[in-house]
Order: structure tokens, then C-alpha cells, then sequence
């Protein structure tokens, strides 16, 4: 299975049909805090093209005067009492993780 | 690998302690190793808990429900004994500070985590391909895909390794590879099971569920993860209750979109099949309409990348995990640490989410989606107040070859086109095993329900059991 053009039924899966450019990419990696290789920005174009493509079939669809749905629970204002849930995590620990830390504080390069 | 009531009713009477259930599993485990479905076994510890729970025996004390009855964890959850690396680089080295509440619930029960599973790195993927560390291979067939996200938890089930294996259902990451290595995968209502401590994707359609091997042990194994916790507050009031019997004559719909020519032909055949068995069991069967769920992929991949750069902002080389070395800036620090923490799906799914959520993209792509989203679960709003459950394929195909689709990412997505659209709608649903493909590969049938109505769809999964 999964040859091309499978699954006309499903809508739209027409490759190259959007096409980004490589500014786009790395427009969309520094917003992702990613920096990326040259031949991943080139596979990454071509991909993020396509998939846009694929999901732009959607703008077909009339929304007019449809509510959007953000969460499927229905629940609302879940509040509880304002006491710490002691999860017996220490500070220790917790520091432990980070790759460098120096006086009970996470080290991290320069910012300025 | 014997039934959770065996393992447990064997140690009770005393024919068997729960450390050599334990080492039963773990010798199989790596006996099986060629499978790669697992990335790290947990063998200390679960001696460890064996040997109190044979203390606790020997001490004359009551035992839990699941005492001494070894499972897998899927390796994006929170736990103790091994790494929790989400197969991903970027957490190679974590050791989690707490255990996931759904850890904590079935350990408080007894249960002994022997091992972790393969996924696809950050869990976004269909085939377990996209794992830092090398893909599973299907239980049946070694050239096949496991299937994926939850893939190592198939197959480590599948191999009868252990009775029961965690996953996490954000698309289909239980169901399908539940569907492509013949074993019960369990994906339940959005909000029943606490997802405290697991390793988030898509916070609006993430879900906790199990694979097993038999209905009875998938639902005790629900039954005890399931209920509302202060930790995650989008769990919902408890309200799952065991039903041993399945409601007669049940009214069914068969969704006539998955039943297309598009969807693989023995697939279709095992569906129908499993319908005539309904039907044999006094249940009715109808063809019903969703119309969305041709629409359904293209909001998926809109919302849950969406979710995903959010999600994933968290990864940024600080704190925990992955830092990369030799630079010199913050910025940097950021950018070098995501590019070589992530694999290029998670960059991808990231990427997207950064493109629909961009101002002036937003309202065109986003809230179109979430628009539409709503139009989905109208129409299977509608469908429940006729019909008690809606059943799909899970998958369109049995288990692809190994490669096939990892270069385009798209027809990797299609294989989630069945589960998808559940996932939008919070809805449960369950893959049961429903025959083979002429190749043996196996071929699973969703069962889906209605909100809550979790109990009543396993309890209609148990009487077709084995029919």
C-alpha cells in the first residue's frame, strides 16, 4: 500500500503544491529556537511545503458562525486549595538535572 | 505470558513468587531483544519491589490487585529505575525526579515496571521510525514496521513478554500499533486517566491508555490508572465502572469513509467480518456518515503541531536534558541544543505549529482548524444519540515494510487517518484483533464510544472476544 495517489478519496494529497522558500524555513527555525544544518534546511523545506500543501485543503471548508473548540472536558475553572502538594522532590535533585548549576542556581552562558 | 488474574492468583496461593515473575519477563525480554522494543530494562528495581511484595506475602499481608505482575512503561513516562529518554537525545540522560501518577497508581497496586519502551522520539510518529535510537520491528514480521507511536508496548505485548504494556494516544499511538502486532490496544476518554508526569505532546488530544493481551486484564489495568487527579486538572470526576456484561442488541454504525476502496482490501474483509459477528451476537449494524473524517488528517496536522511548539518549548538546555557544548551565547545555546536534541519530525511538527500560530496565519489556518474541530464532533454528537457505538478499521493497511514511508512524511500520517478523528473529539476507543492478512499480518477493528462510555465499550469488546 501507501503507493502515491492511494488514498484520492482522502482529499487533496497532491505533492508540491505549496511551496515556502528557504527564508520562510529559516524565518519559522528562529522562531523554533532551531539552528539547522544546511541539507535539513533543504529536506525541511520541501517537507513543511507539502504539508501545508496537504493541509490547506481545509480552507475549502465554510466555518462561518462555528464556534472553535479549544478543550473536549468541558470543565471550567478547575480550582483546588492553595496548599503545596509535597511531591518529595528535593532542590537538590531538581538542580542535579541541569548540566551546570553553582550556588543552589542553574548556570547558563552569557546573555548580554 | 500468563494473565494478570493467573500471575496474581498464583502468587496469592503461593505456586509462584513475584520475583520469578519477574525474571521470567526480563529473560524474555532480552531473549527478544532483536526486536528493539525496548530501550531500557529496569531490572534492579523491579527485583527489588518483587522481593518486597514476596516479604509482604510471606508476612501474611493483604496483597494489591496487581501484586507482583510485571509490565513495560513506554519511555515518555516519568519513572523510576531506568531514563525516561522520550527516544529522544534530548533526554538520553534524564533520570525523572517523580513517577507519572499512572505509574504511582499501578505500583500502589502492586505492578512491577520491568522495562521501557521504544516509541517514536517525543511520540510523533506511526511507525516508531522516527525513535533516536532505531525502530521496533513488527512482532509477526521482522521486515514490517511496529507501528507507531507506542510501538515498543505493542510489540513487547505482543511477544507475550509481559501481560500488559503502557502507551499514550495522542493521534493513534496506542490503536494502531495495537492493530498492527494483534493485541488490545486502549485509547479512553480524554481526561480519564491523569496524565501527570508523562512527557506532553498535544495537550488537547493526549491520552494515557494500555495494551494487552486480553480484555479482562486491559480493563483492570484502566480501572486502576482512571480518576481524577489534582496534578493534572483536566482529568474529569471519576466515572469508570467495570461492566461485566455488554448491553444486548446494540444499535452500531459502521462509518461507510473508512469502509472506501482506498483502505486495503483485507482490511475491509476483517471489518466486515467482525460486523457479521455483531450482528450473529444480536447487535444491529448500520452504514453511517461521518463526512469529516475526510477532512480530519488536515485539522490534526494543524492543531497538534500547534500544541507540539508549545509543548516542546520547554526543551531549551537549561534546566534538564540534552546541553549542547562549545557555544558561546544564549541564543545559541538554544538553537544548537533543539537541533541536535530533536529528530527531524519533531523539527518539522515544531516548525508547523510556529507557521499556523504566526500572526497572520493564525485565523487562516489555527482557528479554521479548531472551527472545524467542532464540525467533526457534531457529527459524531448526532451519530451517539442513535447508535451506542461507531466502529472503523484502525489502520487502512496491516503493517507497512520497514522504510517505506520515512521519506515522506505525509504517507506516514495516513496511517493515522482512522484514529485521528477520535482523538479530536476526546472520544474512547479500542483496537481488538480481528483476524489476519493473507501475509499473517494482523488486522485490528476500532470500536468507538461515546464520551465516558469506556465501560460499555470494553464490556461489548469482551463478548466478541474470541468469537
Amino acid at each position: 500500500m501507501c503507493q502515491e495517489g492511494v488514498f484520492s478519496l482522502f482529499i487533496g494529497y497532491n505533492k508540491d503544491m505549496t511551496q515556502i522558500s528557504r527564508d520562510d524555513v529559516l524565518h519559522l527555525a528562529q522562531l523554533s529556537s532551531l539552528q539547522l544544518s544546511d541539507t535539513e534546511i533543504d529536506d525541511l523545506q520541501k517537507d513543511i511545503g507539502n504539508i501545508l500543501g496537504y493541509v490547506h485543503q481545509l480552507s475549502e471548508l465554510d466555518t462561518s458562525g462555528v464556534e472553535p473548540t479549544y478543550q473536549v472536558t468541558d470543565l471550567e475553572n478547575v480550582w483546588r486549595d492553595d496548599v503545596v502538594i509535597d511531591d518529595k522532590v528535593t532542590r537538590e535533585q531538581l538542580l542535579s538535572l541541569s548540566t551546570e548549576s553553582l550556588n543552589h542556581q542553574v548556570k547558563v552562558p552569557k546573555v548580554l | 505470558m500468563s494473565s494478570i488474574q493467573t500471575i496474581v492468583n498464583r502468587i496469592n496461593q503461593g505456586e509462584t513468587t513475584a520475583r520469578h515473575e519477574v525474571e521470567v519477563a526480563i529473560e524474555k525480554a532480552n531473549a527478544n531483544s532483536d526486536y528493539h522494543a525496548l530501550l531500557s530494562l529496569t531490572e534492579k528495581r523491579a527485583l527489588e519491589r518483587a522481593d518486597d511484595i514476596d516479604a509482604r506475602k510471606a508476612a501474611g499481608e493483604q496483597l494489591g490487585e496487581l501484586a507482583g505482575v510485571p509490565f513495560v512503561a513506554k519511555d515518555n513516562f516519568l519513572a523510576f529505575g531506568a531514563p525516561t529518554t522520550a527516544a529522544s537525545k534530548m533526554l538520553e540522560h534524564f533520570d525523572a525526579p517523580l513517577q507519572a501518577t499512572a505509574i504511582e497508581k499501578l505500583e500502589a497496586a502492586g505492578a512491577i515496571c520491568i522495562g521501557k519502551a521504544n516509541l517514536d522520539s517525543f511520540a510523533h510518529g506511526g511507525s516508531t521510525e522516527n525513535s533516536a535510537y532505531g525502530p521496533t520491528k513488527n512482532a509477526h514480521d521482522t521486515t514490517k514496521v511496529a507501528g507507531g507511536s507506542s510501538g515498543g508496548s505493542a510489540v513487547i505485548t505482543a511477544l507475550d513478554v509481559v501481560p500488559f504494556a503502557l502507551g499514550t494516544d495522542t493521534g493513534g499511538s496506542i490503536r494502531q500499533p495495537a492493530s498492527f502486532n494483534g493485541v488490545i490496544g486502549v485509547k479512553p476518554t480524554y481526561g480519564m486517566v491523569s496524565r501527570y508526569g508523562v512527557v506532553a505532546m498535544a495537550s488537547s488530544t493526549d491520552t494515557i491508555g494500555c495494551l494487552a493481551g486480553s480484555i479482562d486484564d486491559a480493563e483492570l489495568v484502566m480501572k486502576i490508572m482512571s480518576g481524577c487527579d489534582v496534578k493534572d486538572m483536566t482529568t474529569l470526576p471519576d466515572f469508570f465502572v467495570p461492566e461485566k456484561t455488554a448491553k444486548p442488541s446494540q444499535k452500531i454504525g459502521l462509518i461507510k469513509e473508512s469502509m472506501s476502496e482506498d483502505v486495503d482490501i483485507q482490511v475491509r474483509a476483517r471489518v466486515s467480518e467482525y460486523v457479521d459477528k455483531l450482528r450473529a451476537n444480536g447487535h444491529t449494524v448500520e452504514e453511517v456518515s461521518v463526512p469529516m473524517t475526510n477532512h480530519a488528517l488536515a485539522m490534526y496536522y494543524i492543531i497538534v503541531p500547534a500544541e507540539v511548539s508549545s509543548n516542546l518549548g520547554r526543551y531549551d538546555g537549561i534546566r534538564y536534558g540534552l546541553r549542547a557544548e562549545g557555544v558561546q551565547t544564549l541564543a545559541e545555546l538554544y538553537g544548537k541544543t533543539r537541533d541536535q536534541g530533536f529528530v527531524t519530525e519533531n523539527k518539522r511538527r515544531i516548525m508547523i505549529g510556529s507557521y499556523v500560530l504566526s500572526s497572520g496565519f493564525f485565523d487562516a489556518y489555527y482557528l479554521h482548524a479548531q472551527k472545524a474541530r467542532t464540525i467533526l464532533i457534531n457529527e459524531y454528537r448526532k451519530l451517539f444519540e442513535t447508535y451506542d457505538v461507531l466502529i472503523t478499521p484502525t489502520a487502512p493497511t496491516p503493517a507497512f515494510n520497514l522504510g517505506e514511508n520515512t521519506s515522506d512524511p505525509i504517507l506516514m500520517y495516513l496511517a493515522d487517518i482512522m484514529t485521528v478523528p477520535v482523538s479530536l473529539a476526546g472520544l474512547p476507543a479500542i483496537s481488538v484483533p480481528a483476524g489476519a492478512s493473507e501475509q499473517g499480518l494482523p488486522i485490528g477493528v476500532q470500536l468507538i464510544g461515546n464520551h465516558k462510555s469506556d465501560a460499555a465499550l470494553l464490556a461489548l469488546a469482551r463478548e466478541m472476544e474470541n468469537r
